[in-house]
């Protein structure tokens, strides 16, 4: 492409096609037609709050938030020459001040975009694109200038480790796999991404699919298997439709099939559709799953290197993890290992959510804290009067870390001895209007409701532990729960089958590590600290109320009464605290009152 | 059997055609189809979509009565691609090339014309049995209760001589047998041609052992058969009939023949039973029997194992163990010979005289029985038949050469359908036992005539309607099941129930050799109860 | 021909067979591992999370799903150990509808078994919330009923009917704690693909699935079914002079411990009150009572009049070895005929 041939890019990632890119992109061209500007699509740029989002290269000017009417000022800075459309830019959140390029933002100028790195640069139905940006040299350089142990070296050398969460080493893996004798071998991806808020690796699929397909054939020829499976959750369709597309082209340039680029290597994938179990995705689940089965977890050993699909070896790995793949064999181990810490290797890809300014998908280098996540590349708090709490890693496996952990690096070690864990990348901010036994009960609710019932401690132990949280949020707490709840955990954790109910009660774990006094505060004086749990709180109205009837016109139960100008109360028989009338309250005024910890609760 | 039920677990291929085995011998067919699930590979040659086919590799629908075309299209098949052992033919068989040339008439075309099934289809079955080995062959009433029953019988082992499927551990020519004690009943030389052991009556030296044994001078004539039977009573040849344990009002083809007979006045007709069957309200004496959990004694079953069973409880009221009141009458007419105080020495005299059961005693079948051949007391028994050589005089077995015979009843306009019979997995042949337990009555507790959607359509007949089913012999009253387990042009009913008693209408022409009805392919119409 | 494996448990020694797993080899040297999702004659899958070990110091590991292994060090208790097991006990206990008294397994419950070994305190079980669950009790089969209020999950009876039975009428439905053991469509049994062959109610390890009508048999005698030519090996549960169960018996070539339906709860025709008790002569066209010697000079003198070809007997595939080779003998040496057959062919 000419220097001053321009390209606009429209992301059609998930976030940004249901808020009508797709449209939006069929204006550009029609627009643009007949200009010498080319009109592509892309995947996920990770921001999906700003979406949808148009990037206008060579100059990398990135408009947020374009909508329909948008389109006609962009289309005519491009066709007339002029300056970008200024208010489209990115606004930062602290400053206010508009920014025009990616490297301008906070947001993307801290991070370090390797997996991410085609995801919405290139077009994910497009091979040309892939193959521009070096896509399957890898695979090339694999099977004609390496061998299947070189390849696996390369691996072990890298220290990459499994991106799904828990992080065992890929080269490891690859040599049990590559080790275990047997004519029928299978690659399988894990693409059955089920934390609540995680889609990392629907990104990836969406936006730079060629890069797992590249990896999974990589890895079939290092352990010397013929056939490779994608498990993609049903619930991510465009992902599928774009894996669907790329397998058809890969195969119909032959980077994919019998005798790949004509050399004497076969391998070839299929999707299989998951319908959206989260306990599939654990390893043998899933595979439990492709066989047929209703997919529930079997007891390991047999590890599924060793006894994995239809009883065959079976290399099983994260989306991410294949994606990292073709960059250790492109730019070689030391490359890969230079990045990170001593003990994790390369990036981690996050999902940034909860009470945080910036949200959305974040690469970064191991070893970065999290606080330079949260606060420099996060941007802070999403409301800045609020002070930070608490930051949950890991999804329902993981745990929350309060603010005395900020400076924790983020790698798979030092955040299990904090007690949560990488995961899969979920990272949820908390700020001091959460209640951190809601949070546990939260998760459990998640795990309890994923449970697929096989053994004991997970079907029954993570209903029991709801159970009590849930006693515990409504006021029925009793003294003893809280022991009991590390009870369970302890035997949960220790009997349960998989990973997860072996990581259900982590959440609870850690806030009673950490937020200990939250749960006695709700057992021992029925109070949430945080002013959330229902039962717990009451509203009252100050005797600075003005009177403007404002509460009492939108209180849904008239729990409200006064007179127009004078003093307000609300009858808490009637109240079913759903804090419209402390929302509504003029700033000014600022007459209604949460109070917990006085309320009388009913005998149960 | 050839071999022996536990060998299911080990064969690669199970054949099982006319043979509804679930239903009819459901422990060996959860172990058919456990094996099936353990990596064997299951063939299922059936008219009608039975149970097992779900979970069969391959399922091929033959007409009724096509069997003979079918087996000898396989052993076509397997000779045209040289499938065939030809080292095991030319060292244990003989007669090869006749059978060869017999099957120039099977060509693929005729097969599939009188099969009804595509020729892809019977070489694919032909194929894994012939390769996949050991490969066992089942099968039951299906391939013999037709007019060429004895065709069928032999078309099947011509099948396994060819493959070398005979003679080895897990493969075999395995018919099911249907009773607790059908084998042993035969063994017992409960037949009119032959002594305990398959002796010939027609054989000088046989008639003079057992005349020396029993100290009695015998005929050297072979007697009559069931079915004869009931023709001679009808015809005033036999006055008088001794039966012990049966229901052929029932049972046997045509059934109304067989009542007619037995309402013949001249007629003296004992019946010994557990119940006043169907058939035993038409006897002159009936003499009350004891079960068997009343008595002790030994039985045969499907795979030659003689089996104990042991008295549990006292006889109930006045009933006797059948063989104390056959003793009785014999010593009644002042006869010696019969003067036995238990079972075992019956068992005693049994070993004495029949050779294959020559090494058998209660004492020795105590806990898991012994198969017979079984010929002096060290034999352990005979887990499977014809190792090494052939039982029979020359050692060989015997190829026989075969033609496609039609069924005897052919449908026409007037009887379109054809009507085969089948069991239910809930009750047990006339069902004088099992209809008596509540439970199983509440299971299945009356017959149905199961017809294709398509024949429904085409009678006007709505599922669980009553409907008339008209053969050229009569006609039987039942509710009709519309399912998709019967193909177009096949329709089936059970005989368990008397109150729809199917064998009034089914078809009594006999195998020339086995003297078998031909039970399974009746024609017939069905018509609403207006 | 398997090797033998010599190892300890709890530092006794003890011979195993290769191949086998640490429970069974503890169980067959009479040492308890608590289990309840455990058969010997089904894949283990390590469900329950009863039956842990720590082998040679290392992790908690389940004793059904890990081969014996020579000379290895296995202890069945630790504080781990003890305590996932208790948590798992008790939570069973809390969920389970405990009327052991009106319980069809009460005298042979291996929950009970387990919590008897565990020792489950009552006043640890008041700190657990009970499960709320009032699942309809499935009574459709004639001879025996399930119970998902009392059941534990443990998938015996899924395995049995898939690894046994070779039919997989039964499955897992829903998850989690909604967890139950269904028909395909949770259906009624009957109106399943069951065969009601009663496989699953005997492995049940609770009273979940049980015979309508528990009996109890005094004494049992080994015998052979009645039914079809497979010729099963059973043993009749006799209380009385009644036969009120039958039992598979497990050494028998034929059968190995398998049923079917009509095997298993088709012996009531025994005690049925149309049983002949007495001999009949039918007398102007009606059945009279009569003694046995009244009949048999009857039957005597008749037959008598009808020797050679004017006699014919059928004998029966019902009667024993003995009666046939009577019957036959009969019809031969004092008959004269040959004209003796029976239903070989229906």
């Amino acid at each position: 492409m000419e220097a001053n041939d321009k390209t606009v890019l429209i992301c059609r990632g998930t976030g940004c096609e249901s808020a009508k890119s797709p449209a939006i992109q069929t204006e550009l061209m029609s627009g643009l037609q007949g200009s010498d500007v080319e009109v592509k699509f892309t995947g996920c740029h990770g921001m999906c709050q700003q979406g949808p989002i148009v990037i206008v290269e060579p100059q990398g000017t990135f408009y947020a938030n374009v909508k329909l009417k948008d389109v006609e000022p962009i289309v005519g800075s491009l066709k007339n020459g002029g300056g970008p459309v200024e208010k489209l830019f990115y606004k930062d959140p602290a400053t206010k001040e508009g920014l025009s390029t990616y490297h301008d933002i906070p947001f993307y100028s801290r991070q370090k975009r390797l997996v991410l790195q085609n995801c919405g640069r290139i077009d994910p139905e497009d091979i040309d694109d892939y193959l521009a940006e070096g896509g399957y040299e890898g695979l090339k350089k694999a099977i004609f200038d390496m061998t299947p142990d070189a390849v696996v070296q390369a691996v072990l050398d890298s220290g990459l480790r499994g991106r799904g969460g828990g992080g065992f080493p890929t080269g490891r893996k690859w040599k049990f796999t590559q080790d275990a004798p047997s004519d029928t071998k299978y690659v399988l991806c894990n693409a059955d991404e089920g934390d609540p808020g995680a889609f990392m690796d629907r990104s990836v699929l969406e936006g730079d699919p060629h890069a797992v397909l590249e990896g999974m054939a990589i890895a079939g020829f290092a352990i010397g298997a013929q056939k490779g499976y994608i498990y993609c959750r049903a619930e991510y369709p465009l992902a599928i439709k774009r894996l669907q597309i790329a397998i058809e082209q890969a195969r119909e340039r032959g980077y994919l099939g019998k005798g790949i680029m004509d050399g004497d290597f076969d391998f070839d994938i299929d999707i299989f559709h998951g319908a959206g179990a989260f306990v599939c995705g654990e390893e043998t689940a899933l595979i439990t799953s492709i066989e047929g089965n209703r997919g529930m977890p079997r007891s390991r050993p047999p590890y599924p290197a060793v006894k994995g699909l239809y009883d065959k070896p079976t290399l099983l790995n994260n989306v991410k993890t294949y994606a990292n793949v073709r960059l250790i064999i492109n730019n070689g181990a030391d490359w890969f290992a230079s990045i990170g810490t001593e003990k994790s290797k390369g990036t981690a890809v996050f999902a940034l959510t909860g009470k945080i300014a910036n949200s959305g998908l974040v690469e970064v280098p191991m070893g970065i804290t999290l606080r330079e996540i949260i606060f420099d590349i996060g941007g802070g708090m999403l409301d800045p009067n609020k002070n930070f709490k608490a930051v949950q890693t890991g999804g329902p496996s993981g745990g929350c870390l309060p603010e005395s952990f900020l400076d924790t690096p983020v790698d798979y070690d030092s955040l299990i001895e904090a007690g949560s864990m990488m995961g899969s990348g979920g990272m949820v901010v908390m700020d001091e209007d959460t209640c951190m036994v809601d949070v546990a009960r939260y998760f459990l609710d998640f795990t309890e409701k994923e449970s697929c019932g096989k053994c004991v401690p997970c079907r029954l132990g993570t209903k029991q532990m709801l159970d009590i949280l849930e006693d515990i949020v409504e006021g029925r707490g009793k003294p003893g729960d809280i022991e009991l709840l590390e009870d369970l955990a302890v035997g949960i954790k220790a009997g349960s089958l998989c990973g997860l109910g072996q990581t259900a009660p982590n959440p609870v774990l850690t806030t009673l590590r950490y937020f200990r006094d939250e749960y006695e505060a709700h057992i021992n004086h029925h109070a949430c600290p945080a002013k959330q749990c229902k039962e717990l709180i009451t509203y009252h109205i100050l005797d600075t109320c003005v009177g403007c009837g404002l509460c009492r016109r939108n209180c849904s139960t008239n729990a409200i009464i006064g007179e127009q100008k004078e003093l307000h109360y609300i009858d808490q028989s009637l109240c079913h605290k759903c804090g419209v009338c402390f929302e509504v309250c003029p700033p000014k005024v600022f007459s209604v009152e949460i109070r917990t910890g006085e309320v009388k609760l009913v005998e149960s | 059997m050839t071999n022996s039920i536990k060998e299911i677990d080990g064969a690669k291929t199970i054949f099982v055609i006319g043979a509804n085995t679930t239903n009819a011998h459901p422990v060996i067919g959860q172990r058919m189809r456990r094996a099936a699930q353990n990596g064997a590979i299951l063939l299922v040659a059936n008219p009608k979509e039975i149970d097992l086919v779900r979970v069969a590799h391959t399922f091929i629908q033959p007409k009724p009565g096509s069997d003979t075309a079918l087996l000898m299209g396989m052993c076509r098949y397997i000779l045209d691609k040289d499938l065939q052992d030809q080292a095991f033919i030319d060292e244990h068989c003989e007669n090869f090339d006749e059978f060869k040339a017999s099957l120039d008439a099977f060509t693929p075309e005729f097969v599939e014309e009188i099969t009804g099934v595509p020729w892809e289809q019977v070489a694919k079955v032909a194929h894994t049995y012939a390769t996949n080995k050991p490969a066992a062959l089942f099968y039951a009433m299906g391939i013999t209760q037709h007019s060429h029953g004895t065709d069928n019988v032999m078309a099947v082992a011509n099948l396994a001589l060819l493959t070398g499927n005979i003679g080895k551990e897990s493969t075999g020519v395995n018919p099911l047998r249907g009773q607790n004690n059908v084998q042993g009943a035969c063994d017992m030389g409960g037949l009119p041609n032959v002594y305990p052991g398959y002796q010939n009556v027609t054989i000088p030296e046989n008639k003079a052992k057992f005349e020396k044994a029993w100290g009695k001078l015998m005929s050297d004539k072979v007697g009559l058969t069931h079915t004869e039977i009931f023709d001679a009573i009808y015809e005033g040849k036999v006055t008088a009939l001794y039966m012990v344990g049966e229901n052929p009002l029932l049972t046997e083809a045509n059934a109304k023949h067989v009542r007619e007979a037995l309402e013949n006045p001249d007629l003296f007709f004992v019946a010994q039973d557990i119940f006043l069957s169907e058939t035993a309200q038409l006897a002159d004496v009936v003499l009350p029997a004891a079960s068997f959990a009343e008595k002790d004694g030994a039985i045969t079953n499907t795979e030659r194992r003689v089996q104990r069973i042991r008295k549990a409880i006292p006889p109930r009221g006045d009933s006797k163990p059948d063989w104390w009141i056959t003793s009785q009458i014999a010593q009644k007419m002042g006869e010696h010979g019969f003067d036995f105080s238990a079972p075992s020495e019956i068992m005693d005299e049994i070993a004495s005289v029949t050779p294959i059961y020559g090494g058998i005693s209660h004492e020795r079948i105590e806990e898991v029985g012994l198969q017979w051949p079984c010929r002096d007391e060290n034999d352990p028994g005979t887990q499977y038949l014809h190792k090494g050589k052939f039982a029979r005089p020359n050692g060989k077995g015997q190829f026989v050469p075969l033609e496609y015979k039609q069924s005897a009843e052919i449908v026409d306009a007037e009887y379109p359908l054809i009507l085969t019979t089948d069991r239910s997995l809930y009750h047990y042949h006339s069902a004088t036992m099992t209809r008596r337990v509540a439970g199983l009555e509440e299971l299945d507790s009356n017959e149905w005539l199961k017809l294709s959607p398509a024949d429904a359509d085409q009678f006007g007949i709505e599922d669980g309607e009553w409907v008339e089913v008209y053969s050229r012999r009569g006609k039987v009253k039942v509710r009709a099941q519309v399912t998709d387990v019967c193909p177009t042009g096949v329709c089936s009913m059970t005989f368990h129930f008397h109150e729809s008693p199917t064998n009034e209408i089914t078809n009594p022409a006999l195998d020339p050799v086995a003297k078998i009805p031909e039970t399974k392919v009746t024609a017939v119409r069905v018509e609403k109860v207006s | 021909m398997t090797n033998q494996i010599n190892f300890t448990i709890d530092g006794q020694e003890i011979v195993a067979q290769e191949g086998q797993n640490i429970l069974d080899a503890a169980l067959a040297n009479d040492i308890y591992i608590p289990h309840l999702c455990h058969h010997p004659d089904l894949k283990p899958v390590g469900a329950c999370r009863l039956c842990g070990v720590e082998i040679d110091g290392g992790h908690m590991t389940m004793s059904c799903l890990e081969p014996v292994r020579e000379g290895i060090d296995v202890r069945t208790d630790s504080p781990v150990i003890y305590q996932a097991r208790k948590i798992a006990i008790e939570l069973l206990i809390a969920d389970h509808h405990m009327d052991c008294l009106a319980c069809a397994a009460a005298h042979d419950c291996d929950l009970l078994t387990v919590s008897a070994y565990m020792g489950v305190q009552p006043e640890r079980l008041e700190r657990l919330r009970k499960t709320e669950r009032d699942l309809p009790i499935d009574t459709s089969n004639p001879f025996f009923q399930f119970d998902p209020n009392k059941c534990v999950i443990c998938g015996i009876c899924v395995r049995t009917c898939d690894e046994i039975v070779g039919l997989g009428a039964l499955g897992f439905i829903d998850r989690g704690v909604s967890t139950v053991v269904g028909t395909f469509g949770n259906k009624p049994f009957v109106e399943s693909v069951c065969e009601s062959c009663g496989e699953c109610v005997v492995r049940c390890p609770v009273g979940a699935l049980a015979p309508k009508k528990p009996e109890f048999a005094a004494r049992e005698v080994q015998t052979t079914c009645v039914y079809c030519g497979v010729g099963c090996g059973i043993y009749l549960g006799i209380s009385g002079d009644e036969v009120v169960s039958v039992r598979a018996d497990r050494e028998r070539p034929t059968n190995e411990g398998s049923l079917c339906v009509k095997g298993r709860y088709g012996f009531n025709f025994i005690n049925h009150p149309d049983r002949l008790t007495k001999p009949l002569i039918k007398k102007n066209g009606e059945f009279e009572e009569a003694e046995w010697d009244e009949a048999l000079e009857l039957i005597a003198s008749k037959f008598a009049e009808s020797k050679g070809e004017k006699f014919a007997a059928l004998a029966s595939a019902k009667c024993t070895l003995e009666e046939n080779y009577l019957i036959q003998k009969f019809t031969r040496a004092v008959m004269g005929t040959n004209s003796v057959d029976h239903c070989a062919r229906l």
